[in-house]
């Protein structure tokens, strides 16, 4: 399983990068952390001519929060958000670390980068569901300047985003904190890519939920909204009744496909499953703090 | 996280080493990285060997043009079958009437029966050069109808595997006139179908060989990762028509086998082809995908069960009808028999069953050949015997604990003739259902059962008791009818004109610790410290005939062979010393590398000195002693069986169907122990591979064939989370037919696991009126079956 | 189209300078460039973690590295654990309760729990399962993999406090 032969360029800054992919075409391709394109190289499943490393610029690896806002740089590793812990950086963005404790194992969690699994697109991804559920904003870098795009429009089915051919992810955006959030997942074996995701965030007026978002992984192209159980929960009382109807609706609103790992009615069964427990869980955090781990 | 072990106490005479958990001999080179596997071996000159390999199960070969590959820079060799001088394709063979017998070419010419069957090879100057020209050769297929399913394979007007037909065994093993009135007048009847998946042994290290020629000696010598030294030796030189003494066979540190490895592999004769052909040394090294997709495989079976019982749960009579999907081939030496003949010969295992019918066949599809895969059949059949018995439990309303005393041969009735002339040898059956049982408390256990049912939680206890057939020589294996018959070994014990001793020995260690072991089993005899012996192996040119390492041999018969070795060695030394010493020889005692009178221990000789009279001052040698010190010996056993009770507890999540596994616990007794630390893990690491096999592992075919488990992402090797310690028990009945007291035990771990863990889970549901009948529990399945049956039964929701 | 670029690397605390083609792994220039063949190829996508090697101190896999991306790094392998020939505690701890038996995976797992413990000296047994997960092992069932590892966390412990 060794990759066909590739050109080899490393940058160490943004512009050499994108200079680099206008010099060398559409099917060159920009490697970061490398952890979900070579394996995908070592199966010859794709077979660039040429790679861009990109891992070494230096001004694309940092978390800071700006205001409300978080924003993580393209090369942030995910061992690096699963470690944060600063409350000035982190406080009201704690699913994000909790989110990393599912990527994978602590091997990959150090080479593998935040843009890297932007850019990869797997909906089953946690970053991509953060992404969406949380209401990012990717910002890419290309020959004619910076663009912002938002979560929900970037994500366009399985491993395709809107990113142009000579860009590049930059950093993603989280527009505000979201302390009662939480992801639970099920997989087979500890670490292995989710069978089915379910990461939810509310806000909560006393009792009364507001601005509920649900996202669910691996049931789609694409980290799926399920708007379904979004309306459910919007102006609803937070509690078990609530969640299980939530729960429901999540679950007949989402079309999965079947695998070797699960059937497509598996996988609905699990939606409505983890979408309760995720909400338990998240709501749960306004006691303190909590650790979302899951199924 | 402390280990729970309870000493052994053994009833034999250990001598100061056999008994004891020594540190291995193996462990330095793999602890600092100087461990030498097949990969690790550099050459000047090495070029690298790859394969084409077919993608369709099922194809007519039009041709194949290897220009593009020949043309590619740094691609030094392309050959086809064509190009394969007078080698002989592998025909694997029983001499039995039911058998058929097929050929499998060591590459495809005109046809391809298997996704992945290599139709052609390049050598190269790298690993990556010769992937690229593998890819360029072009073939031309006629893609045809693929036979996947065993039934599809068993159908009227099936697509033909081979010419022959589909099914290459059929047995009609064994019969007794009066089963089937005393199944007609039995108290309860039960009938089952259990299967499972087929799945693959995934050693760590795949597949890998180097061949290199030595024109100055003329011969060749063949590097690989393999459990049977000797019979790659013997085959691959029939195969390529030379002299067998020309070709030499060195199995260097192995990294792992579990019985993918002990069986002949096209590509260990296509090594030394393109060795010889291009003049150079040649590596090739199986990828994981082609490990996956091509590399033998096997476990998928299914056992038709009906069997009677009394009123009290005893069993009367069972019918068996057994069918193992084989793949495309039979693989040698053992062929595509030894699945179905296994599970026939053993089926009743430690259970007092005196009326038996057996019908077991082999059954080719277009799937890669099957090769005797840890446990082989024993697995299959203890699952099917094990959820017999739980369902006749239930029906009869009878303890699960109960209902196996009932039914185990009682220690006292041992040795046992089984109703088809099988023989359990000596056991511990109901001391180990008893110890394991105890230890999961069973009767709190039931209490803690239904107070959880009531909270809507699954808990479920398993238990599984089988006897583990091991070390049989050739009469057993001659009832199988191979054309090769294994079963005897052979060991050297050779003290060197300094006084060292090595053992060498025709076993092949590959991490079960023979270095270790072996030495403990002279150093008891020999009088001196283990780490005064060194243990050779794996090496055709250096050591004497032997099979190898499979089938929970090495102890018993390895063991056997090194104990008379080493005794005979000792007797020699013995009556060396009683020479020089002016004593009898029956008064010399050897101890710490010494030879004196007992009673003087200051008027001794040491090793050193009497090797040197042996080798180096003849003149002193008494008149009948001939020079040097060495003794050859073989062993040749009719087998022992060890035994086990396997019981877990188990939690099934009622919204996710996951299966974990709260507790594991193995009573084990494999008789005489050389080294507990090695048996411990022997147990453990069987025991996740039977949990893999009951809740993970499954190879998965799409209906053209096409593989859908074609890496580690999808086929599922459990890691450290999925696999909860095992609570390991020892019982300590001695084997009379091994020399050193010790039974094989290296399967009972995939044995009883996959038994263990179904019949827990189906006791965690059977009150919903759900069977567990297949391996892997896949939790998609569970859980469409706990929602089926929801409405009526399901206790509180969540 | 594949240039060669010369890189250097230092292993185990000597500098190596080689040249090698892209799509060269770190775990190909390691075993077949360097010859530190101690780390080992299992799977070559990334699951069984037998090529798992420190680079810059962090754990990775060396079959999803190409060894270009390491130039001018620090990578430690097996073979930089003993010292003047002497197993170290953790390799210690690994014989002594049978933490092995063929082998292959064997070193991957040392180089992932020396980058635990110098990380979490003090794990707990759950910390140590989790990381351990990140392996594959087919021969020992992973249990005395985690003892030798708890044994060799509070080894250094025992070892701190005296």
């Amino acid at each position: 399983m060794k990759p066909a032969a590739f050109a080899y360029h490393r940058v160490e800054r943004t512009e050499d990068a994108l200079e680099r992919l206008a010099e060398l075409g559409d099917e060159a391709k920009v490697v970061a952390g490398g952890q979900s394109l070579v394996p995908m190289m070592n199966f010859r499943l794709v077979r660039p001519p040429a790679l861009v490393d990109i891992s070494r610029i230096p001004e694309l690896r940092y978390v800071m929060r700006d205001g409300d806002s978080l924003r993580v740089g393209a090369l942030t590793r995910h061992r690096e958000v699963e470690c944060l812990s600063d409350p000035d950086i982190v406080s009201g963005y704690e699913v994000l670390p909790a989110a990393a404790r599912w990527v994978g194992h602590l091997p990959i969690r150090t080479r593998g980068t935040f843009g890297g699994s932007i850019a990869h697109a797997d909906p089953s991804a946690e970053w991509c569901m953060m992404a969406v559920l949380l209401d990012a904003t990717v910002v890419v870098a290309g020959p004619e300047g910076e663009r912002e795009i938002a979560a929900r429009d970037f994500f366009l089915g399985f491993f395709t985003t809107t990113i142009e051919p000579g860009e590049l992810v930059v950093e993603v955006r989280f527009p505000r904190p979201r302390p009662l959030a939480a992801i639970q997942e099920f997989a087979r074996r500890h670490g292995d890519f989710a069978v089915v995701a379910a990461a939810v965030a509310v806000d909560l007026d006393g009792d009364r939920i507001d601005d509920a978002r649900v996202v669910v992984g691996g049931v789609d192209e694409v980290p799926l909204r399920a708007e379904a159980a979004e309306e459910v929960l919007d102006a609803a009382s937070a509690g078990d009744d609530t969640f299980a109807e939530a729960a429901r609706a999540a679950a007949a609103a989402v079309e999965p496909s079947s695998d070797v790992h699960g059937s497509a009615e598996y996988r609905k069964e699990l939606t409505a499953v983890l979408v309760r427990r995720a909400l338990a869980d998240a709501v749960a955090r306004r006691g303190g703090t909590e650790d979302g781990r899951g199924a | 996280m402390a280990r729970e072990v309870a000493p052994p106490t053994p009833t034999a005479a250990a001598g100061r080493w056999v008994g004891r958990s020594i540190r291995r001999y193996e462990d330095p080179r793999h602890l600092t990285g100087t461990a030498s596997f097949v990969d690790d071996i550099q050459r000047t000159g090495l070029l690298h060997l790859a394969y084409a390999r077919s993608p369709h199960a099922v194809a007519r070969i039009r041709a194949i043009d290897t220009s593009a590959a020949a043309r590619l820079d740094g691609v030094r060799a392309v050959l086809v079958a064509q190009d394969l001088d007078a080698a002989a394709p592998l025909r694997p063979i029983l001499n039995r009437d039911d058998f058929v017998g097929v050929e499998m070419p060591l590459l495809a010419q005109d046809r391809v029966r298997h996704v992945g069957e290599p139709l052609a090879l390049v050598v190269a100057d790298s690993p990556h050069v010769a992937e690229d020209a593998a890819e360029r050769i072009e073939v031309d297929y006629e893609v045809g109808e693929a036979v996947i399913a065993m039934d599809a394979a068993l159908a009227q007007d099936a697509p033909r595997v081979h010419d022959e037909g589909n099914v290459l065994l059929d047995a009609a093993f064994h019969d007794d006139p009066e089963l089937d009135g005393l199944l007609e007048d039995a108290a309860l009847v039960v009938e089952e179908t259990i299967s499972s998946a087929r799945v693959t042994a995934v050693p760590m290290e795949g597949r890998a060989c180097l061949a290199e020629w030595d024109d100055r000696d003329q011969r060749l010598t063949l590097w690989s990762s393999t459990q049977v030294p000797h019979v790659v030796r013997t085959t691959v030189a029939a195969l390529l028509g030379m002299p067998e003494r020309a070709l030499r066979v060195v199995a260097p540190d192995v990294g792992g086998g579990f019985g993918q490895k002990c069986v002949v592999a096209r590509e260990e004769a296509l090594a030394c082809i393109a060795a010889r052909r291009v003049g150079a040394p040649v590596k090739w090294v199986e990828d994981r995908r082609e490990n996956l997709i091509a590399g033998f495989q096997g476990h998928e079976q299914r056992f038709a069960l009906r069997a009677g019982f009394d009123g009290d749960g005893r069993l009367l009579g069972v019918a068996a009808d057994i069918s193992c999907d084989v793949g495309a081939y039979s693989t040698h030496p053992f062929t595509c028999g030894v699945e179905p003949l296994m599970a026939a010969t053993e089926l009743l295992g430690p259970y007092a069953v005196r009326h038996y019918r057996a019908h077991a066949r082999a059954v080719a599809t277009n799937k890669p050949p099957m090769a005797p895969y840890r446990g082989v059949s024993r697995p299959q059949m203890v699952l099917a015997m094990e959820r017999l018995l739980q369902r006749a439990a239930r029906r009869l309303e009878l303890d699960d604990v109960e209902i196996r005393r009932r039914n185990l041969i009682p220690a006292d009735q041992l040795p046992w003739t089984g109703p088809a002339g099988l023989v359990l040898d000596s056991g511990s059956y109901h001391e180990s259902l008893e110890l394991c049982a105890g230890a999961l408390h069973v009767e709190a256990f039931r209490a803690r059962q239904r107070a959880a049912r009531e909270e809507g939680r699954l808990l479920g206890l398993g238990l599984a008791c089988f006897a583990e057939r091991t070390g049989y020589g050739t009469e057993a294996f001659n009832q199988r009818k191979m054309s090769v018959t294994p079963g005897y070994d052979s060991a050297i014990a050779r003290m060197d004109p300094t006084g060292g001793v090595t053992i060498y020995v025709g076993t092949s260690g590959h991490g079960q610790g023979h270095l270790t072991t072996l030495a403990q089993v002279a150093a008891d005899h020999l009088g001196v410290d283990p780490d005064q012996i060194e243990v050779r192996q794996s090496d055709t040119d250096s050591t004497p005939y032997g099979w190898g390492t499979f089938a929970s041999r090495s102890m018993v018969v390895g063991g056997g062979a090194t104990q008379r070795a080493a005794t005979a060695l000792a007797d020699r030394v013995r009556r060396l010393a009683a020479h020089l010493l002016e004593a009898a020889p029956e008064d010399v005692e050897l101890r710490d590398g010494r030879a004196f009178v007992r009673g003087s221990p200051e008027h001794a000789l040491s090793f050193a000195d009497l090797a040197r009279v042996a080798y180096l001052e003849a003149q002193k040698l008494p008149e009948d002693e001939r020079p040097g010190l060495e003794a050859q010996a073989t062993f040749d056993p009719p087998g022992t069986f060890s035994n086990a009770t396997h019981g877990c507890v188990v939690e099934v999540d009622p919204e996710t169907a996951r299966v974990r596994i709260e507790r594991y616990v193995v009573a084990e007794d494999c008789g005489v122990m050389i080294n507990p630390a090695i048996v411990e893990g022997q147990v453990r690491g069987g025991v996740a591979q039977g949990i893999a096999a009951a809740l993970y592992e499954e190879l998965v075919l799409g209906e053209d064939g096409q593989p859908q488990t074609t890496s580690l992402m999808d086929y599922l090797v459990p890691t450290a989370a999925e696999i909860p310690p095992i609570e390991i028990l020892h019982l300590e009945t001695p084997s009379e037919y091994s020399e050193t007291g010790a039974k094989g035990m290296g399967e009972g771990g995939t044995m009883g696991a996959p038994a263990c863990v179904a019949t827990a889970v189906a006791d965690a549901v059977a009150h919903l009126g759900i069977e567990i009948d297949r391996v892997p529990v896949r939790p998609d399945h569970l859980l469409a079956a706990l929602r089926r049956a929801e409405p009526a039964e399901r206790g509180a929701s969540r | 189209m594949s240039d060669v670029h010369l890189i250097s690397l230092v292993v185990n605390g000597t500098r190596h300078e080689v040249a090698v083609e892209p799509r060269r792994t770190l775990a190909d220039v390691l075993r077949h460039d360097l010859g530190y063949t101690g780390t080992h190829v299992g799977c070559e996508h990334g699951i069984c973690g037998a090529c798992t090697v420190l680079l810059d101190g962090e754990p990775c896999r060396s079959c999803l590295i190409f060894g270009v991306q390491a130039d001018d790094t620090a990578v430690e392998t097996v073979e930089g654990l003993a010292q003047e020939g002497k197993l170290n505690p953790l390799q210690e701890a690994f014989t002594e309760h049978h933490a092995l038996q063929c082998g292959f995976c064997t070193p991957g797992f040392l180089m992932l729990a020396t980058a635990l413990l110098r990380e979490n000296p003090a794990p707990s047994d759950d910390e140590i399962r989790e990381a351990m997960a990140s392996n594959i092992c087919r021969c020992t069932g992973y249990q005395s993999i985690l003892e030798a590892v708890r044994a060799a966390a509070d080894a250094a412990g025992e070892a701190h406090r005296e």
